[in-house]
């Protein structure tokens, strides 16, 4: 036998592997997606059309049990006044919360998209990045204490002297309340806290990718800085403002937890659908609520698409 | 006597502890294709930015047409820049691009459509309105910036290594477009290269840039023919230098001297040197043929001399001793010590 034969045989079943590979390169990519693919299609997709046929389905409110029988009128249970009022209270709450995200998150982002370089770039990953590694129950706990009525904010207030202006706070209809715990300014707080990173990260990126000698060819054609600002900066960080707002927009709609430690005792769809799924049992009405955040963020997506927002990409 | 297009007073500018620029004066005549020459890091770009505003000196002052610049930001300058990398806006079509400047002075719409229009058909990019940048070749991509900065009708452009991006074919043809262009408009062209023969073959003056100060300005002819300095000479196409002592037995100096390769020729075996000419011989080390010349690489007194006489013009071996012969005029005195 040569001494060629021999090294030829040397990698055995595995060269043959790679030869096959080698050759046929589309049989490794189909290989290495087959998993993620049917976890997709199966375990998420799947699921996904089993929770919107059991929209479709109702239930018998004599018995308590299913009806396996097609109807829209579980859906029309979601235009009852109660749960319209969920709906428009979530939606708003929201868009507000998304609002006052990408407002503080901007600045924060252009400076350090601009600006900070070295320890200070280090320092603003780190105090982005840290709130999310701890957990979200004792965040969410923690502002419960300092939003409480014996809590670090009344303290403070009454040592400023500022009482009258947290209780002329509370005392707003509507988004007041016995307590910031107990109120919407509440919720709204921890929301904003709880998701602001979501909003810094990507807006932040994206203007990490504008050119500084767009800015400087911006100035060179005789605009201001604010005339910069409108025409290039904005237009061009609005896919990273999009991103953020997906990300705050569709986390608020859809959580339960927040609103149940901090805030009133109104309902949020995250929560109406926790409550009809398990105590009361009524999987129909829980599955219509749950298409409710998806149909609102396909919306969204397609309006932002309208508006170009997704242009530069 | 009207005022320079651009006049630098005695101008510096620091970054830390490097002295990107120091201490230039200069003055660039209106109308003039004007060319900034010199290696990286020598100044020339900080120069450029310096008269769009983007650098403010820390010393000295800059005149754009007898209006003093300094302290004044790039938007209240009536110069505009074509940029190296062109930095078109991605978010906006050719169209908009080009009536950017337009627009924020508050132009109408249609007024503004008409003379991006205009320009663009200046540029041979007529009816490119609707593309956006990302579909343009680079040689295109140059024509947008060169249209958007030329729509606002500047008294100064300023162009940074226009044609550094483009393939060889491309630029000596945006060359040529570039140098009609500036003449059929009249407006005073600043461009910053590092390429010798752009600067030589484009600008009306040429100013040579080395460690943050100019080392000469003058005509193409002027700082080719009659190099001031060692750098120029070598910078500047390329130059034999000859150290004083050689050159002061060859009867010019003691000084240093710069000699052309293509000035030097060869002579025939015992053939004198004319009147007025000095000769040397030395040893043929290497011949590198380059199409229409053959360049030489001889040593002589121990020095190394490069000749470029016409291809074919005499049999090249290798270690054969050879006779090079030129004027004594070709040997230009430099500034500095001998």
């Amino acid at each position: 036998m040569s001494t060629r034969a021999a090294a030829g045989r040397q990698g055995g079943v595995g060269e043959a592997i790679s030869d096959v590979f080698f050759a046929r390169p589309g049989l490794l990519t189909l290989l290495l997606l087959l998993p993620p693919l049917l976890w997709i299609g199966v375990v998420y997709i799947g699921s996904l059309i089993a929770l919107l046929l059991q929209s479709f389905y109702s239930l018998d409110d004599f018995s308590g049990l299913v009806v396996h029988d097609f109807t829209l009128s579980t859906y029309g249970q979601l235009l009852e006044e109660a749960n319209v009022g969920i709906i428009v209270r979530t939606v708003a709450m929201s868009a507000l919360v998304t609002l006052a995200c990408a407002l503080i998150a901007f600045p924060i982002a252009y400076y350090a998209a601009r600006y900070a370089k070295g320890w200070k770039k280090a320092l603003f990953y780190l105090a982005v990045m840290m709130p999310l590694w701890s957990s979200y129950l004792v965040k969410v706990y923690a502002w419960k204490l300092i939003l409480a009525k014996e809590g670090i904010l009344t303290w403070i207030a009454s040592g400023l002297g500022m009482t009258w202006l947290l209780e002329g706070l509370l005392a707003l209809p509507v988004i007041g309340g016995p307590s910031l715990s107990f109120s919407y300014i509440g919720t709204f707080l921890v929301f904003v806290y709880v998701w602001i990173p979501y909003m810094i990260l990507p807006i932040q990126a994206a203007l990490e990718r504008v050119p500084a000698n767009l800015i400087e060819a911006s100035a060179d054609l005789g605009a201001e800085p604010s005339q910069t600002f409108w025409h290039v900066i904005y237009p061009l960080a609005l896919p990273g403002i999009v991103a953020g707002s997906i990300f705050t927009f569709s986390l608020t709609l859809g959580d339960y937890i927040i609103p149940q430690i901090v805030g009133n005792s109104r309902l949020m769809i995250g929560q109406a659908v926790y409550t009809l799924q398990g105590t009361a049992g009524n999987i129909p009405l829980a599955a219509a609520f749950t298409v409710v955040p998806m149909v609102i963020m396909g919306f969204y997506l397609w309006m932002a698409k309208r508006m170009g927002a997704f242009d530069v990409l | 006597m009207t005022s320079p297009a651009v006049r630098f007073q005695n101008v510096s500018r620091r970054f830390g502890e490097v002295k990107a620029v120091d201490g230039v004066s200069l003055d660039i005549a209106p109308g003039e294709l004007f060319a900034m020459l010199g290696p990286l890091g020598s100044g020339k770009t900080t120069c450029l930015r310096l008269i769009a505003g983007f650098e403010q000196p820390d010393e000295g002052h800059i005149e754009i047409f007898g209006a003093r610049a300094d302290g004044l930001p790039p938007y209240k300058r009536n110069v505009n820049t074509v940029f190296q990398d062109y930095a078109l806006f991605p978010h906006m079509t050719v169209g908009e691009n080009v009536a950017y400047g337009l627009m924020i002075k508050g132009m109408g719409r249609a007024e503004r459509e008409s003379k991006a229009a205009e320009a663009l058909a200046m540029v041979k990019l007529k009816g490119f309105e609707a593309r956006r940048a990302a579909q343009l070749s680079g040689g295109q991509r140059q024509r947008v910036a060169l249209a958007r900065a030329l729509v606002n009708n500047p008294k100064v452009l300023l162009l940074d290594e226009p044609l550094g991006a483009l393939d060889l074919k491309l630029r000596e043809q945006m060359q040529e477009e570039l140098r009609a262009l500036q003449k059929g408009l009249g407006i005073t062209f600043v461009f910053v290269t590092h390429d010798q023969g752009e600067a030589l073959s484009m600008a009306n003056r040429v100013a040579i840039f080395n460690e943050g100060r100019i080392q000469q300005v003058g005509t193409p002819t002027d700082v080719y023919e009659r190099p001031r300095t060692r750098f120029v000479a070598d910078f500047v196409g390329s130059a034999n230098v000859l150290a004083p002592d050689l050159a002061g037995r060859l009867g010019a100096g003691p000084r240093w001297v710069s000699l052309r390769p293509e000035k030097i020729t060869l002579l025939a075996d015992g053939q004198g040197a004319p009147e007025g000419w000095v000769s040397l011989d030395g040893r043929l080390a290497s011949a590198s043929y380059q199409g229409s010349v053959t360049r030489l690489a001889v040593d002589a007194e121990g020095v190394r001399i490069t000749a470029a006489v016409p291809a074919g013009s005499a049999p090249i071996v290798t270690g054969s001793t050879l006779r090079l012969a030129w004027p004594k005029a070709a040997m230009v005195l430099l500034e500095g010590e001998p």
